[in-house]
């Protein structure tokens, strides 16, 4: 019998439904995969007992001829959405010892759905941060090495960086992951697997730990187009506890795939090709232009203007979001509180903030506050405001001249851990070519698209209009199949 | 625009965050590092643009004017670091 972890959603899925193994086989395989697994710091968290009821359910229900859509899939849940009787930390110690009363939107719909829970993810500290290195218990590993001897330990992208290590590891068949700035596509991109960002407000945000509320959103991580599809129709729809969700129905997104995509014009935003971009990323921003022509569509030179201004209108936005969402942690309601000895009120908040947030989160509070303060307010957070308007309207022309857009993920393989830790804007650099999309709430997509000569993967993103997953699912089915992305990384761990 | 330590310890003072001095010192080049990446804001025209808030358009709906949750008081203070009574406690305020 195959090795039941060697399978994705969609086998899984249908191999149950088929009955070729029962869905406590398939939570047992990989719950004993995370068990092995603990050299890659992936999980905070382990919940087998939750695994293995949702696939007793789901074994029952076959037993009657009922199947939900995700009957008999286990996965991982990334430490930002609030779990129901699961510690939930945001990977930070503010949060130490906060267990859930409630279950957040997206984990709720999934469950419903049949998934049971292998676990819960680690991330970047309250999600800020591209290599996992600002988490608060330990970076994830990534369990890609590099082909050249050396053992560096390689970040696996981030803040979604539990998600990306333990579905490429195979100790899951999907995971949740969050979007703030890049937070699904580049560790996607970084561990060879695939993830999309929807359109802002398809995701429930309620339950989930907040960053930046107007970028925030959530999204499925897994090993191909097919499983993202399947995913994300089970965690979207409109949820009236969270104001800025849609009230649109969910489209049948899986029956919607096709990679044949005669009388489609794909964009090529001619900004993207930025300076100091290794010639192998800009190699395969050309094939997968190849490959897109190859699948019926038509090529368009576009142009975003605005594109160089994403960043510094991110690291203001998203910052000051941050500082304001952040200040609820105070020592009084949840999580971590210091008073010492004789102090007062104002000083237990300033001490459990001091003690449980951690230098990068520190810093964007900070920047936050600046920013938002009397004096700075226009010059710094009304004018990115203004450049965020600039930049939307850049893609809605763009719209107007083609269906979707493709550029790379990232402007690099994945780099070894402590390799830009010490300098925030190289670090934030990272995440120029997915900021733009998050900026303007657009879907968007990370898909494998092959290795650079060290052997690391590197990805490819579709950026789609408002609301239309389905084109960006389509044309990034149309390189996966044209790409015949198979590496996985060898088990070292 | 840059910040000084007098700055650095106003905004920490702001966002409720205790800093030691050798903390204090660090965070002056820090904040002046990435406040001088996003000043290159400072160079694009934006004269006659609405700030953006809302990046998909969406109407802020209205409900019915009913309770819909409440009732939870023991799994609101489940989480407190200090509960009594049926409150959050925090040390004294008032002497």
């Amino acid at each position: 019998m195959t090795d039941l972890t060697d399978l994705g959603i969609a086998a899984i899925r249908d191999g149950f439904r088929g009955g070729q193994f029962s869905a406590r086989e398939v939570a047992d395989a990989f719950n004993a995969a995370v068990a092995g697994a603990k050299g890659l710091n992936a999980f905070l968290v382990q919940t087998p007992d939750h695994a293995i009821a949702a696939a007793e359910a789901a074994d029952r229900g076959r037993a009657s001829g009922e199947f939900a859509p995700l009957s008999g899939v286990p996965l991982g849940i990334k430490d930002l959405f609030c779990t129901k009787g699961v510690p939930t930390t945001a990977a930070s110690h503010i949060l130490e010892g906060f267990t859930p009363t409630y279950e957040s939107t997206v984990t709720a719909k999934l469950f419903a759905a049949g998934a049971g829970m292998l676990g819960k993810l680690n991330m970047d500290q309250f999600a800020m941060g591209s290599s996992n290195e600002t988490s608060a218990f330990g970076n994830v590993i990534s369990p890609w090495r590099r082909k050249d001897g050396g053992n560096a330990a390689l970040a696996p992208g981030g803040s979604s960086g539990g998600s990306s290590a333990a579905v490429s590891a195979r100790l899951a068949p999907g995971a949740t992951g969050t979007d703030t700035g890049g937070s699904i596509r580049q560790p996607a991109a970084f561990t060879g697997i695939s993830g999309i960002k929807p359109t802002y407000g398809r995701c429930s945000r309620w339950g989930v730990v907040a960053f930046a509320s107007s970028l925030d959103q959530a999204g499925p991580m897994a090993r191909d187009v097919r499983d993202c599809a399947i995913m994300l129709e089970a965690m979207s729809g409109f949820d009236p506890k969270d104001a800025t969700s849609l009230d649109l129905a969910v489209p049948a997104w899986e029956a919607g795939l096709s990679s044949d995509l005669k009388g489609k014009r794909v964009g090529i935003p001619k900004e993207y090709r930025i300076d100091g971009t290794p010639a192998e990323i800009a190699a395969l921003w050309d094939q997968g232009i190849a490959w897109l022509r190859d699948a019926g569509a038509e090529i368009v030179e576009v142009s975003l203007p605005h594109t160089r201004y994403a960043l510094p209108t991110y690291y203001i936005i998203a910052p000051a979001e941050a500082s304001s969402n952040l200040a609820r942690y105070d020592g009084v309601r949840y999580g971590l509180r210091d008073l010492p000895d004789g102090a007062g009120l104002q000083d237990m908040y300033a001490e459990t903030r001091a003690h449980g947030f951690g230098a990068e989160v520190k810093r964007r509070i900070m920047i936050g506050t600046y920013v938002l303060s009397a004096g700075f307010y226009d010059a710094y957070y009304t004018q990115a405001q203004k450049v965020r308007a600039l930049i939307a309207r850049d893609f809605a022309r763009a719209w107007e001249q083609c269906d979707v857009l493709l550029t790379p993920t990232a402007p690099s393989a994945a780099f070894a851990l402590g390799e830009k830790s010490d300098d925030p804007i190289a670090m934030y650099l990272n995440d120029v070519f997915t900021v733009p999309s998050s900026l303007a709430g657009l879907p968007a997509m990370s898909v494998p698209g092959g290795l650079d000569a060290a052997g690391l993967p590197l990805g490819l993103q579709i950026i789609g209009r408002p609301f239309d997953e389905q084109g960006v699912l389509n044309a990034a089915l149309a390189i996966e199949e044209r790409a015949g992305f198979v590496a996985r990384p060898d088990r070292w761990w | 625009m840059s910040v000084d330590l007098a700055d650095v310890r106003k905004i920490a003072r702001l966002a409720r965050i205790a800093l030691s001095d050798g903390e204090a010192e660090a965070l002056v080049p820090d904040l002046n590092n990435i406040l001088g990446f996003v000043e290159q804001l400072g160079e694009v025209d934006t004269t006659g643009v609405e700030p953006l808030a809302a990046v998909i358009p969406n109407t802020l709906r209205l409900r019915a004017d009913v309770v819909t949750d409440g009732g939870i008081r023991d799994d609101v203070l489940a989480n407190a670091p200090q509960g009594e009574h049926g409150f959050f406690a925090v040390p004294k305020v008032i002497e």
